[in-house]
Protein backbone atom coordinates (compact mmCIF):
# COMPACT_ATOMS: atom_id res chain seq x y z
CA UNK A 1 0.00 0.00 0.00
CA UNK A 2 1.37 3.59 -0.76
CA UNK A 3 0.88 5.73 1.55
CA UNK A 4 2.14 9.80 1.81
CA UNK A 5 4.66 10.69 3.63
CA UNK A 6 2.69 13.88 4.93
CA UNK A 7 4.87 16.66 7.38
CA UNK A 8 3.19 17.72 10.29
CA UNK A 9 1.27 21.14 9.02
CA UNK A 10 2.99 23.90 9.54
CA UNK A 11 2.05 26.91 11.24
CA UNK A 12 -0.41 29.19 9.66
CA UNK A 13 0.73 32.30 8.03
CA UNK A 14 -1.97 34.46 8.02
CA UNK A 15 -0.54 37.58 6.84
CA UNK A 16 2.24 35.87 4.21
CA UNK A 17 -1.45 33.98 2.87
CA UNK A 18 -3.27 37.40 3.17
CA UNK A 19 -0.04 38.88 0.90
CA UNK A 20 -0.19 36.05 -1.36
CA UNK A 21 -4.19 36.32 -1.93
CA UNK A 22 -3.57 40.38 -2.53
CA UNK A 23 -1.22 39.36 -5.05
CA UNK A 24 -3.08 36.05 -6.84
CA UNK A 25 -6.06 39.02 -7.20
CA UNK A 26 -4.06 41.40 -8.97
CA UNK A 27 -3.18 38.33 -10.76
CA UNK A 28 -6.82 37.86 -11.40
CA UNK A 29 -7.89 41.46 -12.31
CA UNK A 30 -4.96 41.91 -14.73
CA UNK A 31 -6.43 38.66 -16.71
CA UNK A 32 -10.11 40.26 -16.67
CA UNK A 33 -8.98 43.12 -18.02
CA UNK A 34 -6.35 42.18 -21.12
CA UNK A 35 -8.67 39.39 -21.99
CA UNK A 36 -12.13 41.40 -21.01
CA UNK A 37 -13.26 38.18 -20.04
CA UNK A 38 -16.23 37.55 -17.57
CA UNK A 39 -16.48 36.05 -14.05
CA UNK A 40 -14.11 38.61 -12.51
CA UNK A 41 -16.72 38.79 -9.53
CA UNK A 42 -17.00 35.29 -8.97
CA UNK A 43 -12.61 34.55 -9.50
CA UNK A 44 -11.92 37.32 -6.51
CA UNK A 45 -14.72 35.57 -4.26
CA UNK A 46 -12.78 32.52 -4.08
CA UNK A 47 -9.21 33.75 -4.21
CA UNK A 48 -8.97 33.46 -0.38
CA UNK A 49 -9.58 29.61 -0.59
CA UNK A 50 -7.37 28.97 -3.15
CA UNK A 51 -4.93 30.87 -1.40
CA UNK A 52 -5.46 28.61 1.87
CA UNK A 53 -5.47 25.26 -0.04
CA UNK A 54 -2.63 25.99 -2.60
CA UNK A 55 -0.18 27.91 0.11
CA UNK A 56 -0.96 26.00 3.02
CA UNK A 57 -3.17 22.64 2.98
CA UNK A 58 -2.20 20.88 -0.09
CA UNK A 59 0.16 18.07 -0.19
CA UNK A 60 1.29 18.74 -3.75
CA UNK A 61 4.60 19.29 -6.08
CA UNK A 62 4.00 21.37 -9.23
CA UNK A 63 7.09 19.73 -10.39
CA UNK A 64 5.18 16.12 -10.33
CA UNK A 65 1.46 17.21 -11.53
CA UNK A 66 0.68 13.20 -11.93
CA UNK A 67 1.87 12.43 -8.61
CA UNK A 68 -0.45 9.56 -7.77
CA UNK A 69 -0.66 10.74 -3.76
CA UNK A 70 -1.26 13.99 -4.51
CA UNK A 71 -3.89 16.09 -3.12
CA UNK A 72 -6.29 16.89 -5.44
CA UNK A 73 -8.08 20.33 -5.90
CA UNK A 74 -11.13 20.38 -8.01
CA UNK A 75 -12.62 23.97 -9.14
CA UNK A 76 -16.46 23.04 -9.32
CA UNK A 77 -16.78 26.26 -10.19
CA UNK A 78 -15.30 26.05 -13.58
CA UNK A 79 -16.26 29.81 -14.34
CA UNK A 80 -13.32 31.37 -12.31
CA UNK A 81 -10.90 29.80 -13.98
CA UNK A 82 -8.82 33.14 -13.99
CA UNK A 83 -8.20 32.14 -10.41
CA UNK A 84 -7.27 28.71 -11.09
CA UNK A 85 -5.01 29.76 -13.55
CA UNK A 86 -3.22 32.18 -12.06
CA UNK A 87 -2.56 30.06 -8.90
CA UNK A 88 -1.57 27.29 -11.05
CA UNK A 89 1.51 29.91 -12.65
CA UNK A 90 1.84 31.30 -9.02
CA UNK A 91 2.99 27.86 -7.83
CA UNK A 92 4.82 27.08 -10.55
CA UNK A 93 2.97 24.44 -13.00
CA UNK A 94 3.57 26.44 -15.86
CA UNK A 95 5.31 29.93 -16.75
CA UNK A 96 3.78 32.88 -15.23
CA UNK A 97 3.73 34.82 -18.83
CA UNK A 98 1.35 32.06 -20.34
CA UNK A 99 -1.08 34.20 -18.02
CA UNK A 100 -0.66 36.48 -20.98
CA UNK A 101 -2.82 34.00 -23.22
CA UNK A 102 -6.06 34.07 -20.95
CA UNK A 103 -8.63 33.46 -23.66
CA UNK A 104 -6.10 34.70 -26.72
CA UNK A 105 -7.04 31.96 -29.77
CA UNK A 106 -4.86 28.72 -29.62
CA UNK A 107 -3.80 29.29 -25.87
CA UNK A 108 -4.21 26.27 -23.22
CA UNK A 109 -6.12 29.39 -20.89
CA UNK A 110 -9.70 28.85 -22.23
CA UNK A 111 -12.98 30.59 -20.02
CA UNK A 112 -13.07 27.58 -18.40
CA UNK A 113 -10.41 25.16 -17.01
CA UNK A 114 -9.50 22.00 -20.14
CA UNK A 115 -9.34 18.36 -19.86
CA UNK A 116 -5.66 16.39 -20.05
CA UNK A 117 -4.19 20.05 -21.52
CA UNK A 118 -2.76 22.19 -18.63
CA UNK A 119 -1.04 20.88 -15.52
CA UNK A 120 -2.28 20.93 -12.02
CA UNK A 121 -5.85 21.17 -13.73
CA UNK A 122 -7.47 18.16 -12.12
CA UNK A 123 -10.92 18.21 -13.96
CA UNK A 124 -12.51 19.97 -16.52
CA UNK A 125 -15.13 22.14 -15.06
CA UNK A 126 -17.27 24.93 -16.47
CA UNK A 127 -20.79 22.81 -16.52
CA UNK A 128 -21.70 23.57 -13.21
CA UNK A 129 -22.79 20.04 -10.70
CA UNK A 130 -19.47 18.40 -12.32
CA UNK A 131 -16.63 18.36 -9.81
CA UNK A 132 -18.02 17.14 -7.09
CA UNK A 133 -19.10 13.68 -8.31
CA UNK A 134 -15.66 13.53 -9.98
CA UNK A 135 -14.15 14.03 -7.34
CA UNK A 136 -16.06 11.19 -5.57
CA UNK A 137 -15.34 9.10 -8.32
CA UNK A 138 -11.30 9.65 -7.69
CA UNK A 139 -10.92 9.50 -4.05
CA UNK A 140 -13.28 6.08 -3.96
CA UNK A 141 -10.53 4.98 -6.51
CA UNK A 142 -7.75 6.05 -4.27
CA UNK A 143 -9.48 3.38 -1.21
CA UNK A 144 -9.43 1.12 -3.91
CA UNK A 145 -6.21 1.36 -4.88
CA UNK A 146 -4.90 1.99 -1.41
CA UNK A 147 -3.37 5.46 -1.97
CA UNK A 148 -4.10 8.26 0.70
CA UNK A 149 -4.68 11.48 -0.74
CA UNK A 150 -7.31 14.12 -0.19
CA UNK A 151 -10.33 15.83 -2.74
CA UNK A 152 -11.22 19.07 -1.92
CA UNK A 153 -13.97 20.65 -4.27
CA UNK A 154 -14.64 24.10 -4.40
CA UNK A 155 -18.29 24.74 -5.29
CA UNK A 156 -20.08 28.04 -6.32
CA UNK A 157 -23.75 28.68 -4.12
CA UNK A 158 -25.58 28.73 -7.21
CA UNK A 159 -23.70 25.66 -8.36
CA UNK A 160 -25.86 23.80 -5.20
CA UNK A 161 -29.15 24.55 -7.70
CA UNK A 162 -27.62 21.55 -9.64
CA UNK A 163 -29.16 18.03 -8.15
CA UNK A 164 -25.67 16.51 -9.33
CA UNK A 165 -24.10 17.93 -6.39
CA UNK A 166 -27.03 16.20 -4.12
CA UNK A 167 -26.42 12.88 -5.71
CA UNK A 168 -22.84 13.35 -4.91
CA UNK A 169 -23.76 14.55 -1.52
CA UNK A 170 -25.56 11.53 -0.54
CA UNK A 171 -23.16 9.09 -2.23
CA UNK A 172 -20.32 10.30 -0.18
CA UNK A 173 -22.06 9.86 2.80
CA UNK A 174 -23.20 6.71 2.16
CA UNK A 175 -19.60 5.71 1.19
CA UNK A 176 -18.18 7.74 4.02
CA UNK A 177 -15.40 8.95 1.59
CA UNK A 178 -13.92 11.35 4.69
CA UNK A 179 -11.64 12.43 2.74
CA UNK A 180 -12.99 14.66 0.73
CA UNK A 181 -13.94 18.41 1.38
CA UNK A 182 -16.66 20.49 -0.31
CA UNK A 183 -15.97 24.12 0.33
CA UNK A 184 -19.24 26.64 -0.97
CA UNK A 185 -18.67 29.65 -2.04
CA UNK A 186 -21.32 31.48 -0.78
CA UNK A 187 -21.47 34.80 -1.89
CA UNK A 188 -25.13 34.86 -2.15
CA UNK A 189 -24.96 35.71 -5.83
CA UNK A 190 -25.82 33.71 -9.04
CA UNK A 191 -25.03 34.53 -12.10
CA UNK A 192 -28.99 36.54 -12.50
CA UNK A 193 -29.86 37.08 -9.06
CA UNK A 194 -30.00 36.63 -5.34
CA UNK A 195 -29.46 32.87 -5.06
CA UNK A 196 -31.83 32.80 -1.80
CA UNK A 197 -34.72 34.04 -4.21
CA UNK A 198 -33.61 31.95 -7.29
CA UNK A 199 -33.66 28.49 -5.65
CA UNK A 200 -33.72 28.65 -1.68
CA UNK A 201 -30.31 27.58 -0.50
CA UNK A 202 -30.82 28.41 3.41
CA UNK A 203 -30.21 26.99 5.59
CA UNK A 204 -27.57 25.75 3.40
CA UNK A 205 -25.05 24.31 6.23
CA UNK A 206 -28.10 22.40 7.50
CA UNK A 207 -29.10 20.86 4.70
CA UNK A 208 -25.39 19.83 3.92
CA UNK A 209 -25.57 18.53 7.60
CA UNK A 210 -28.69 16.51 6.99
CA UNK A 211 -26.94 14.84 4.01
CA UNK A 212 -24.69 13.35 6.16
CA UNK A 213 -21.82 15.81 6.18
CA UNK A 214 -19.88 16.97 8.90
CA UNK A 215 -21.05 20.87 7.85
CA UNK A 216 -19.53 24.00 9.33
CA UNK A 217 -20.03 27.67 8.40
CA UNK A 218 -16.86 29.39 7.94
CA UNK A 219 -15.64 33.22 7.09
CA UNK A 220 -14.73 32.37 3.46
CA UNK A 221 -11.77 35.41 3.42
CA UNK A 222 -10.41 34.52 6.69
CA UNK A 223 -7.76 32.67 5.30
CA UNK A 224 -6.08 31.90 8.27
CA UNK A 225 -9.32 30.25 9.49
CA UNK A 226 -9.56 28.55 5.73
CA UNK A 227 -6.11 26.94 5.81
CA UNK A 228 -6.66 25.18 9.83
CA UNK A 229 -10.17 24.41 8.92
CA UNK A 230 -9.49 22.96 5.64
CA UNK A 231 -6.57 20.92 7.21
CA UNK A 232 -8.38 19.28 9.42
CA UNK A 233 -9.44 16.81 6.64
CA UNK A 234 -10.46 13.79 7.38
CA UNK A 235 -11.55 14.99 10.80
CA UNK A 236 -11.71 11.90 12.53
CA UNK A 237 -16.21 12.57 12.06
CA UNK A 238 -16.31 9.67 9.55
CA UNK A 239 -17.70 12.13 7.41
CA UNK A 240 -17.04 14.06 3.97
CA UNK A 241 -16.45 17.96 5.39
CA UNK A 242 -18.76 20.53 3.88
CA UNK A 243 -17.32 23.89 4.72
CA UNK A 244 -20.07 26.62 3.89
CA UNK A 245 -17.34 29.99 3.32
CA UNK A 246 -19.56 33.12 3.50
CA UNK A 247 -17.89 35.16 0.97
CA UNK A 248 -18.50 38.45 -0.86
CA UNK A 249 -18.87 38.88 -4.72
CA UNK A 250 -15.99 40.78 -6.11
CA UNK A 251 -14.38 40.67 -2.47
CA UNK A 252 -11.36 43.00 -2.39
CA UNK A 253 -12.42 45.78 -4.67
CA UNK A 254 -14.77 47.66 -3.22
CA UNK A 255 -16.52 48.99 -6.36
CA UNK A 256 -16.75 45.28 -7.03
CA UNK A 257 -17.86 43.85 -3.97
CA UNK A 258 -21.56 42.66 -3.58
CA UNK A 259 -22.53 43.98 -7.01
CA UNK A 260 -23.33 41.57 -9.86
CA UNK A 261 -22.85 43.20 -12.32
CA UNK A 262 -19.23 42.12 -12.10
CA UNK A 263 -20.12 38.64 -13.35
CA UNK A 264 -19.94 39.79 -16.40
CA UNK A 265 -18.30 43.33 -16.59
CA UNK A 266 -14.36 43.45 -16.93
CA UNK A 267 -12.76 46.34 -15.86
CA UNK A 268 -11.00 49.45 -17.62
CA UNK A 269 -7.50 50.06 -17.65
CA UNK A 270 -8.73 52.84 -14.72
CA UNK A 271 -10.25 50.27 -12.76
CA UNK A 272 -7.06 48.09 -12.61
CA UNK A 273 -5.63 51.09 -11.12
CA UNK A 274 -7.73 52.25 -8.84
CA UNK A 275 -8.28 47.98 -7.71
CA UNK A 276 -4.45 47.27 -7.52
CA UNK A 277 -4.56 50.50 -4.70
CA UNK A 278 -6.91 49.00 -3.21
CA UNK A 279 -5.01 45.77 -3.24
CA UNK A 280 -2.05 47.35 -1.73
CA UNK A 281 -0.16 46.76 -4.83
CA UNK A 282 0.24 49.97 -6.59
CA UNK B 1 -27.12 -10.85 -22.93
CA UNK B 2 -27.25 -10.26 -19.16
CA UNK B 3 -26.67 -13.41 -17.67
CA UNK B 4 -23.43 -13.36 -19.96
CA UNK B 5 -22.39 -9.87 -18.81
CA UNK B 6 -22.63 -10.91 -15.47
CA UNK B 7 -20.62 -13.83 -15.81
CA UNK B 8 -17.64 -11.97 -17.84
CA UNK B 9 -17.49 -9.32 -15.63
CA UNK B 10 -16.91 -11.83 -12.98
CA UNK B 11 -14.15 -13.63 -14.83
CA UNK B 12 -12.63 -10.22 -15.90
CA UNK B 13 -12.75 -9.09 -12.31
CA UNK B 14 -10.85 -11.73 -11.34
CA UNK B 15 -8.07 -11.21 -14.19
CA UNK B 16 -7.82 -7.16 -13.73
CA UNK B 17 -7.73 -5.67 -10.32
CA UNK B 18 -8.67 -2.29 -11.70
CA UNK B 19 -12.35 -3.51 -12.73
CA UNK B 20 -14.66 -1.76 -10.58
CA UNK B 21 -18.86 -2.40 -11.29
CA UNK B 22 -21.19 0.73 -10.82
CA UNK B 23 -24.45 -0.35 -10.40
CA UNK B 24 -27.65 2.45 -11.06
CA UNK B 25 -29.48 0.27 -8.12
CA UNK B 26 -30.59 -2.66 -10.55
CA UNK B 27 -29.82 -6.11 -11.27
CA UNK B 28 -30.81 -7.32 -7.88
CA UNK B 29 -29.06 -10.84 -7.53
CA UNK B 30 -27.29 -10.93 -10.68
CA UNK B 31 -23.47 -9.62 -9.64
CA UNK B 32 -23.42 -11.70 -6.41
CA UNK B 33 -20.68 -13.67 -7.67
CA UNK B 34 -18.94 -10.00 -8.43
CA UNK B 35 -19.46 -8.85 -5.46
CA UNK B 36 -18.68 -12.36 -3.32
CA UNK B 37 -15.03 -12.19 -4.97
CA UNK B 38 -14.81 -8.42 -4.86
CA UNK B 39 -16.49 -7.00 -2.27
CA UNK B 40 -14.18 -3.70 -2.33
CA UNK B 41 -14.80 -3.37 -6.11
CA UNK B 42 -18.85 -3.53 -6.36
CA UNK B 43 -20.70 -0.03 -5.43
CA UNK B 44 -24.29 0.49 -5.75
CA UNK B 45 -24.14 3.78 -6.63
CA UNK B 46 -28.21 4.30 -6.16
CA UNK B 47 -31.25 5.94 -8.34
CA UNK B 48 -28.74 8.54 -9.41
CA UNK B 49 -27.14 7.96 -12.56
CA UNK B 50 -25.45 11.50 -13.17
CA UNK B 51 -23.54 10.60 -10.33
CA UNK B 52 -23.06 7.56 -10.96
CA UNK B 53 -21.67 8.94 -14.42
CA UNK B 54 -19.43 11.57 -12.62
CA UNK B 55 -17.98 9.26 -9.82
CA UNK B 56 -16.98 6.31 -13.04
CA UNK B 57 -14.97 9.07 -15.22
CA UNK B 58 -13.30 9.90 -11.51
CA UNK B 59 -12.08 6.45 -11.22
CA UNK B 60 -10.97 5.95 -14.89
CA UNK B 61 -9.22 9.70 -14.62
CA UNK B 62 -7.15 7.92 -11.65
CA UNK B 63 -6.54 4.63 -13.10
CA UNK B 64 -9.27 2.39 -12.80
CA UNK B 65 -11.39 0.53 -15.33
CA UNK B 66 -14.99 1.72 -14.17
CA UNK B 67 -18.05 -0.31 -15.63
CA UNK B 68 -21.03 1.42 -14.95
CA UNK B 69 -24.12 -0.71 -15.25
CA UNK B 70 -28.10 0.77 -15.50
CA UNK B 71 -31.83 0.65 -17.89
CA UNK B 72 -30.43 1.76 -21.27
CA UNK B 73 -32.18 4.81 -21.11
CA UNK B 74 -31.11 5.75 -17.42
CA UNK B 75 -27.03 5.09 -17.87
CA UNK B 76 -27.32 6.92 -21.58
CA UNK B 77 -30.15 10.15 -21.98
CA UNK B 78 -30.49 10.58 -18.31
CA UNK B 79 -26.71 11.38 -17.97
CA UNK B 80 -25.97 12.11 -21.30
CA UNK B 81 -23.66 15.56 -20.58
CA UNK B 82 -22.27 13.68 -17.74
CA UNK B 83 -21.56 10.96 -20.61
CA UNK B 84 -20.02 13.70 -23.07
CA UNK B 85 -18.07 15.79 -20.16
CA UNK B 86 -16.56 13.98 -17.82
CA UNK B 87 -16.59 10.91 -19.34
CA UNK B 88 -15.74 11.67 -23.16
CA UNK B 89 -13.97 14.85 -23.00
CA UNK B 90 -11.42 13.56 -20.07
CA UNK B 91 -11.02 10.40 -22.35
CA UNK B 92 -11.52 8.10 -19.16
CA UNK B 93 -11.55 4.63 -19.81
CA UNK B 94 -15.41 4.24 -18.94
CA UNK B 95 -17.39 1.11 -19.91
CA UNK B 96 -20.98 2.14 -20.07
CA UNK B 97 -23.09 -1.14 -20.12
CA UNK B 98 -26.87 -0.68 -20.97
CA UNK B 99 -28.74 -3.44 -20.46
CA UNK B 100 -32.63 -3.26 -22.35
CA UNK B 101 -31.36 -1.76 -25.46
CA UNK B 102 -33.99 -1.04 -28.08
CA UNK B 103 -37.73 -2.54 -27.61
CA UNK B 104 -36.19 -5.10 -24.86
CA UNK B 105 -38.16 -3.81 -21.97
CA UNK B 106 -41.14 -2.91 -24.26
CA UNK B 107 -43.20 -3.94 -21.73
CA UNK B 108 -42.40 -1.66 -19.67
CA UNK B 109 -43.32 1.06 -21.76
CA UNK B 110 -41.87 4.46 -23.14
CA UNK B 111 -39.94 5.58 -20.47
CA UNK B 112 -38.00 1.87 -20.68
CA UNK B 113 -37.53 2.14 -24.42
CA UNK B 114 -33.89 3.14 -25.80
CA UNK B 115 -34.17 3.77 -29.60
CA UNK B 116 -32.24 7.11 -29.12
CA UNK B 117 -29.26 5.84 -27.59
CA UNK B 118 -27.13 5.47 -30.21
CA UNK B 119 -27.99 8.17 -31.75
CA UNK B 120 -26.79 10.36 -28.82
CA UNK B 121 -23.92 8.41 -27.99
CA UNK B 122 -22.09 7.83 -31.67
CA UNK B 123 -22.07 11.74 -31.76
CA UNK B 124 -19.48 12.50 -28.80
CA UNK B 125 -16.32 12.56 -29.64
CA UNK B 126 -14.00 9.98 -28.25
CA UNK B 127 -16.84 7.45 -27.91
CA UNK B 128 -16.96 3.91 -29.27
CA UNK B 129 -20.49 2.20 -29.80
CA UNK B 130 -20.70 -1.15 -29.10
CA UNK B 131 -24.29 -3.05 -29.84
CA UNK B 132 -23.20 -6.99 -29.61
CA UNK B 133 -25.72 -9.26 -31.60
CA UNK B 134 -25.75 -12.12 -28.95
CA UNK B 135 -24.36 -13.47 -26.00
CA UNK B 136 -20.98 -14.45 -27.17
CA UNK B 137 -20.62 -11.09 -28.62
CA UNK B 138 -21.50 -9.41 -25.20
CA UNK B 139 -18.45 -11.59 -23.96
CA UNK B 140 -16.70 -10.79 -26.39
CA UNK B 141 -16.88 -6.94 -26.85
CA UNK B 142 -16.63 -6.26 -22.47
CA UNK B 143 -12.99 -8.59 -22.89
CA UNK B 144 -12.44 -6.14 -25.82
CA UNK B 145 -13.77 -3.12 -24.27
CA UNK B 146 -11.35 -3.44 -21.16
CA UNK B 147 -8.39 -4.14 -23.71
CA UNK B 148 -9.14 -0.54 -24.78
CA UNK B 149 -8.26 2.79 -22.86
CA UNK B 150 -10.69 4.85 -24.18
CA UNK B 151 -14.70 5.43 -23.30
CA UNK B 152 -16.93 2.46 -24.54
CA UNK B 153 -20.23 1.86 -24.95
CA UNK B 154 -22.13 -1.31 -24.87
CA UNK B 155 -25.38 -1.46 -25.74
CA UNK B 156 -27.13 -5.50 -24.76
CA UNK B 157 -30.71 -6.38 -24.44
CA UNK B 158 -32.26 -8.54 -21.81
CA UNK B 159 -31.72 -12.33 -20.97
CA UNK B 160 -32.40 -15.11 -23.01
CA UNK B 161 -32.07 -14.25 -26.25
CA UNK B 162 -31.42 -16.58 -29.00
CA UNK B 163 -27.48 -17.42 -29.24
CA UNK B 164 -26.46 -17.33 -32.81
CA UNK B 165 -22.50 -17.99 -32.81
CA UNK B 166 -21.56 -21.66 -32.42
CA UNK B 167 -19.50 -20.70 -29.33
CA UNK B 168 -16.72 -18.29 -28.02
CA UNK B 169 -15.48 -15.65 -30.58
CA UNK B 170 -12.23 -15.88 -30.01
CA UNK B 171 -10.98 -13.32 -32.98
CA UNK B 172 -13.71 -10.17 -31.90
CA UNK B 173 -12.58 -7.01 -32.81
CA UNK B 174 -14.18 -3.49 -32.36
CA UNK B 175 -14.89 -1.96 -35.05
CA UNK B 176 -14.66 -5.36 -37.38
CA UNK B 177 -17.69 -6.96 -38.64
CA UNK B 178 -18.68 -10.50 -38.62
CA UNK B 179 -19.60 -12.44 -41.45
CA UNK B 180 -22.49 -14.57 -40.04
CA UNK B 181 -23.61 -16.79 -43.20
CA UNK B 182 -22.46 -16.22 -46.59
CA UNK B 183 -25.34 -14.84 -49.47
CA UNK B 184 -24.79 -13.72 -53.14
CA UNK B 185 -27.79 -11.30 -53.38
CA UNK B 186 -28.21 -9.00 -50.71
CA UNK B 187 -26.43 -8.25 -47.50
CA UNK B 188 -27.78 -7.93 -44.03
CA UNK B 189 -26.12 -5.91 -41.53
CA UNK B 190 -27.68 -6.54 -38.41
CA UNK B 191 -26.85 -4.24 -35.28
CA UNK B 192 -27.11 -5.24 -31.86
CA UNK B 193 -30.09 -7.73 -30.45
CA UNK B 194 -31.54 -7.36 -33.59
CA UNK B 195 -28.93 -10.30 -35.03
CA UNK B 196 -31.73 -13.16 -34.55
CA UNK B 197 -34.15 -11.58 -36.53
CA UNK B 198 -31.76 -10.74 -39.68
CA UNK B 199 -30.97 -14.79 -39.47
CA UNK B 200 -34.48 -15.14 -39.57
CA UNK B 201 -34.80 -12.95 -42.68
CA UNK B 202 -32.28 -14.68 -44.43
CA UNK B 203 -33.78 -17.77 -43.87
CA UNK B 204 -37.40 -16.83 -45.18
CA UNK B 205 -35.42 -14.87 -48.13
CA UNK B 206 -33.55 -18.61 -49.01
CA UNK B 207 -37.25 -19.91 -49.55
CA UNK B 208 -37.97 -17.59 -51.70
CA UNK B 209 -34.69 -18.15 -53.99
CA UNK B 210 -32.71 -14.86 -52.36
CA UNK B 211 -29.38 -15.51 -51.26
CA UNK B 212 -28.88 -13.64 -48.75
CA UNK B 213 -25.30 -12.59 -46.68
CA UNK B 214 -25.58 -12.08 -42.47
CA UNK B 215 -23.49 -9.45 -41.20
CA UNK B 216 -23.16 -8.65 -37.39
CA UNK B 217 -22.26 -5.23 -37.43
CA UNK B 218 -21.27 -4.74 -33.76
CA UNK B 219 -19.44 -1.73 -33.95
CA UNK B 220 -21.39 1.08 -35.10
CA UNK B 221 -18.65 4.10 -33.97
CA UNK B 222 -15.82 3.19 -35.48
CA UNK B 223 -17.44 1.85 -38.51
CA UNK B 224 -16.20 -1.22 -40.16
CA UNK B 225 -15.60 1.11 -43.58
CA UNK B 226 -13.82 -1.72 -45.15
CA UNK B 227 -16.58 -4.17 -44.64
CA UNK B 228 -19.16 -1.24 -46.13
CA UNK B 229 -17.11 -0.84 -48.67
CA UNK B 230 -17.06 -4.36 -49.78
CA UNK B 231 -20.76 -5.31 -49.35
CA UNK B 232 -21.83 -1.76 -51.42
CA UNK B 233 -19.55 -3.24 -54.10
CA UNK B 234 -20.47 -7.00 -53.90
CA UNK B 235 -24.51 -6.66 -53.47
CA UNK B 236 -27.43 -5.24 -55.34
CA UNK B 237 -29.50 -4.51 -52.15
CA UNK B 238 -27.43 -4.25 -48.52
CA UNK B 239 -30.16 -3.61 -45.75
CA UNK B 240 -28.66 -1.70 -42.53
CA UNK B 241 -31.00 -3.76 -39.48
CA UNK B 242 -31.21 -2.36 -36.20
CA UNK B 243 -33.62 -1.97 -32.84
CA UNK B 244 -33.06 1.95 -32.83
CA UNK B 245 -34.61 5.04 -34.36
CA UNK B 246 -33.74 5.62 -38.01
CA UNK B 247 -32.95 9.05 -36.99
CA UNK B 248 -29.07 8.86 -36.08
CA UNK B 249 -29.09 5.60 -35.52
CA UNK B 250 -26.68 2.33 -37.42
CA UNK B 251 -28.52 2.94 -40.84
CA UNK B 252 -28.05 6.48 -40.04
CA UNK B 253 -24.53 6.10 -39.84
CA UNK B 254 -23.81 4.03 -42.67
CA UNK B 255 -26.57 6.49 -44.82
CA UNK B 256 -23.92 9.26 -44.14
CA UNK B 257 -21.02 6.81 -45.02
CA UNK B 258 -22.43 6.87 -48.42
CA UNK B 259 -22.73 10.09 -48.89
CA UNK B 260 -19.54 11.30 -47.54
CA UNK B 261 -17.53 8.32 -49.76
CA UNK B 262 -19.69 9.02 -53.16
CA UNK B 263 -21.31 5.70 -52.81
CA UNK B 264 -24.03 4.72 -54.85
CA UNK B 265 -26.80 5.06 -51.80
CA UNK B 266 -29.93 3.48 -53.92
CA UNK B 267 -28.80 -0.05 -53.20
CA UNK B 268 -29.39 0.90 -49.69
CA UNK B 269 -32.42 -0.38 -47.27
CA UNK B 270 -32.97 1.13 -43.96
CA UNK B 271 -34.82 -1.16 -40.98
CA UNK B 272 -35.61 0.32 -37.59
CA UNK B 273 -37.91 1.81 -35.32
CA UNK B 274 -40.13 5.14 -36.57
CA UNK B 275 -40.07 8.69 -35.24
CA UNK B 276 -42.63 7.79 -32.43
CA UNK B 277 -42.93 6.06 -29.11
CA UNK B 278 -44.76 3.05 -28.90
CA UNK B 279 -47.33 3.17 -26.39
CA UNK B 280 -49.00 0.35 -27.02
CA UNK B 281 -48.97 -2.16 -23.76
CA UNK B 282 -47.07 -5.46 -24.81
CA UNK B 283 -43.84 -7.54 -24.74
CA UNK B 284 -40.66 -7.33 -27.30
CA UNK B 285 -42.33 -9.88 -29.23
CA UNK B 286 -45.42 -7.69 -30.55
CA UNK B 287 -43.27 -4.08 -30.25
CA UNK B 288 -40.99 -6.01 -32.98
CA UNK B 289 -44.20 -7.51 -35.13
CA UNK B 290 -46.60 -4.51 -34.74
CA UNK B 291 -43.37 -2.25 -36.26
CA UNK B 292 -42.28 -4.31 -38.47
CA UNK B 293 -39.38 -5.41 -37.15
CA UNK B 294 -39.19 -9.32 -37.40
CA UNK B 295 -37.40 -11.37 -39.52
CA UNK B 296 -40.59 -12.30 -41.57
CA UNK B 297 -41.08 -8.99 -42.20
CA UNK B 298 -37.71 -7.48 -42.92
CA UNK B 299 -37.79 -10.57 -45.35
CA UNK B 300 -40.70 -9.16 -46.76
CA UNK B 301 -39.41 -5.60 -46.98
CA UNK B 302 -36.41 -6.63 -49.16
CA UNK B 303 -38.38 -8.63 -51.50
CA UNK B 304 -40.61 -5.46 -52.03
CA UNK B 305 -37.21 -3.63 -52.65
CA UNK B 306 -35.79 -5.99 -55.20
CA UNK B 307 -38.93 -5.28 -57.06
Amino acid sequence: MNVAVRTPAPRVDAAALKLTAAQLRGRIIAMSHAAQAAHLASSLSCADVLTAAYWHVLNIDPQSPGDLLRDRFILSKGHAAAALYATLAMKGYFEIEELDSFCRDGGRLAEHPPANLLPGVEAATGSLGHGLPIGCGIALSGRIKGERFRVYALLSDGENNEGSVWEAAMFAAAQKLDNVCVIVDYNKWQATGRSDETLMLAPLRDKWAAFGWDASEIDGHDVGALAEAMQRVPNGSGKPVALIAHTIKGKGVSFMEDDNNWHYRAPTADEVVKARKELGLA
Amino acid sequence: MRNAFADELTRLGDEDSRIVMLSGDIGNRLFDKFKARHPSRFYNCGVAEANMMGVAAGMGINGLRPVAYSIAPFVTTRCLEQIRTDVCYHEAPVTIVAVGGGLSYAGLGPTHHACEDISFLRSIPNMVVICPGDAHEVRAALRAAMRQHRPVYIRIGKKGEPLVHPGAIADFEIGKAITISDGDDVCLLSTGNMLPEAVEAARGLKERGISAEVVSFHTVKPLDEARLREAFGRFRLVATIEEHSLIGGFGAAVAEWLVDTGTNPTSLLRVGTPDAFFKKSGEQAYAREMLGLTGRQIADKIVQALH
